[in-house]
């Protein structure tokens, strides 16, 4: 069962110079209910903005994003507030989005408040339920933000974000902030509450390692685009797209036996004015001339060596001749 | 002191008022060598560079006791122009974030040619041409061009290159990289930290590489040193180190990474937090999050082992 259907999402920026900044480029996948999908990239790839699109936190400019059937685009502001109560954000700086100034249990609270959940006395006793769920005390309630630890904050921040029991969750870089210890913490707390809670997540994140802990599924982001999405584990063994290889090949393992590492030539493209083909092609050791000139679209294809079929936009794997899904994997 | 040691650093205490940050932190390197400080933050690592370069803010911060020798000379014994002339041209270092070391108001051309002129005789001409090859020599692509661009119109990996081309300027014999990827992207990350190992190799530069990613260390380090609460609780070759950690720090941080870990499991974790200074632990600083703790641990503080394998563990993994 789909929950997310999101089509062909553009959105660009204005740059102080007055060309665009494209931060995502005809965007379209699918996120069923349940499932974890690992949106990877590196800074300024756009997996940000996809992240707050699909809330609606950021206009696109074109696209459509139907969550449980219903289009998001086109809602009013009042459904658009019923619609929140099902789909949270947390964010990477658990310093700058915890208001200094209130107490935790406000903090918690406030989403409660605003959608006016229970009574007063209902709302207190949820919130120390749901401190005690993200492993805080409930006389936290009565503390300020700045009392905590980075990880401690972002408890907090998780605490919030399920206040309302969402079906839907985006988790922006939210680990990567806290430092190595805290980290694990974080994401076993996030795994178990989404497995506990059947939450949908989408799990925005440059580190491989821990994307690929939590996330069934992931899509690979550069430039705005969804360069290759499937299966992690597939992606992980088997990458097609040769930016997806690199990636993997650059994450600095403790075992000795990783392969043959990819050190990238070339120079990032300025993604302002991106060259006319695939936007990778100025990095891409295995370009070719088709590359500098058409833009790959992100298609299922067929790997000639094996036959196995993907879904990337690439030109060196041949698109599958048969009808396509459109970019949606 | 040893012979064969570029930098030998002995004993070394800096305070924060009356809070020690640094508690007797002993290290040292050979030429040629890439030595990775690993720890979370607040463990030291920063102020142990910065010291280094005599660069630590006094005050508030001090530093009270120990010795740092450079070739066999005392770095906090030298006077202040003797510090000046040390700086740039015999230990060069590079920061985290390349924008704000960078000054935004010069091309990059000038900022490069600054450090030449600053410790060498030569013409602003001569400077100039060496810019040319420093870029090109750190993977510019048309070097000639990018000394007239603005910090701002480079990229952040272009910008590290920048400043790894201004901190290599006058040859130093030993760069300190304090985080010099964690702003930048694994792929680009790649790219600088393979610039540096070839460094390392053609010129018998000594890196001290200070870093919170293990996988970096693994990859790249000879040896590694990891700090906890002000202090080196292990440090040894690196191979050896991740084959075998003594240190239950140690061993926890490398298992708690996801990469060393089944997919989707539940990932081992280090309860609670590190404390900060102040309220630093008075015997092991680890003991109330260790999980092999012993009754002395809480009384007695352990002591850093001999080497080449050193551990400061009461209780260390067999």
């Amino acid at each position: 069962m789909t929950l997310l259907q999101v089509r062909g999402l553009c959105k660009h920026y204005a740059a102080e110079d007055g060309s665009r900044v494209q931060a995502l480029s005809d965007v379209s996948f699918d996120i069923e209910r349940g499932e974890v999908l690992g949106v990877v990239g590196e800074s300024g790839c756009g997996k940000s903005t996809l992240g707050r699109t699909l809330l609606r936190l950021v206009e696109p400019d074109a696209g459509s994003v139907l969550f449980d059937g219903v289009p998001i685009e086109t809602m009013r502001s009042r459904d658009l507030k019923a619609l929140r109560r099902d789909m949270q954000i947390i964010f990477q700086d658990p310093f700058g989005s915890l208001n200094p100034r209130h107490t935790v249990g406000r903090i918690v609270r406030e989403p409660l408040d605003v959608h006016r959940v229970g009574s007063r006395p209902e709302r207190r006793r949820h919130v120390a339920r749901l401190l005690d769920r993200v492993g805080l005390p409930s006389s936290a309630a009565a503390s300020m933000p700045h009392e905590f630890s980075g990880g401690q904050r972002q408890r907090i921040a998780i605490a919030r974000a399920l206040a309302l029991e969402p079906r839907f969750l985006v988790a922006d870089e939210a680990v990567s902030a806290l430092d190595v210890s805290i980290q694990s913490q974080i994401i076993n707390l996030l795994t178990e509450l989404q497995q506990a809670l059947s939450i949908t997540l989408l799990f925005i994140g440059h580190d491989l390692s821990v994307v690929r802990h939590i996330s069934n599924r992931m899509a690979v982001m550069y430039m705005g685009r969804i360069v290759e999405t499937g299966a992690t584990e597939s992606i992980m063994t088997r990458p097609c797209h040769p930016y997806t290889q690199a990636l993997i090949s650059a994450i600095p393992r403790l075992d000795e036996s990783s392969g043959e590492r990819i050190v990238l030539a070339g120079e990032v493209p300025d993604p302002a004015h991106l060259p006319p083909g695939c936007a990778f092609c100025s990095r891409c050791p295995q370009a070719m001339p088709v590359c500098r000139i058409e833009q790959p679209l992100l298609t299922e294809r067929r790997i000639e060596a094996t036959g196995s079929a993907v879904t990337a936009a690439c030109h060196l794997h041949p698109a599958n001749e048969a009808p396509l899904r459109r970019a949606a994997t | 002191m040893p012979f064969d040691s570029l930098l030998h650093i002995d004993r070394l205490r800096v305070q924060l008022g009356p809070t020690p940050l640094l508690r007797d932190v002993s290290l040292r390197m050979a030429a040629g060598e890439m030595l990775g400080l690993v720890g979370e933050s607040g463990c030291g690592k920063s102020v142990t560079a910065l010291s280094i370069m005599r660069l630590v803010a006094e005050p508030p911060m001090r530093t009270t006791g120990g010795h740092i020798y450079y070739a066999g000379r005392d770095l906090l014994a030298l006077s202040e122009p003797d510090l000046v002339a040390t700086r740039g041209r015999d230990i060069g270092m590079i920061f985290q974030e390349p924008m704000t070391s960078l000054n935004p108001a010069f091309r990059v051309g000038s900022q490069i040619a600054e450090a030449l002129l600053l410790h060498t005789d030569i013409s602003r001409r001569e400077a100039d041409r060496q810019a040319v090859d420093l870029l090109a020599s750190v993977g510019i692509p048309a070097p000639e061009s990018a000394l007239r661009r603005y910090p701002h119109q480079l990229s952040g990996g272009q910008r590290q290159r920048v400043m790894i081309a201004i901190a290599l300027a006058c040859r130093p014999k030993l760069l300190i990289a304090d985080e010099p990827t964690t702003a930048l992207d694994v792929t680009v990350q790649a790219q600088i930290l393979e610039l540096l190992d070839t460094l390392r190799r053609e010129h018998g530069l000594a890196v001290l590489l200070i870093t919170h990613d293990l996988g970096v260390v693994r990859q790249y380090c000879d040896r590694v040193a990891v700090m906890y609460c002000g202090e080196i609780v292990e440090e040894g070759s690196a191979d050896v180190v991740f084959a075998t950690p003594r240190h239950r720090y140690t061993r926890a941080l490398m298992d708690t990474i996801p990469a060393a870990n089944t997919p989707g499991c539940r990932l081992p974790a280090i309860p609670g937090s590190v404390p900060p200074p102040a309220s630093r632990p008075p015997a092991c600083a680890f003991e109330p999050r260790c999980t092999a703790s012993l009754e002395r641990c809480a009384i007695e503080p352990p002591a850093l082992g001999q080497e080449p394998h050193r551990v400061r563990c009461w209780n260390p993994v067999p």
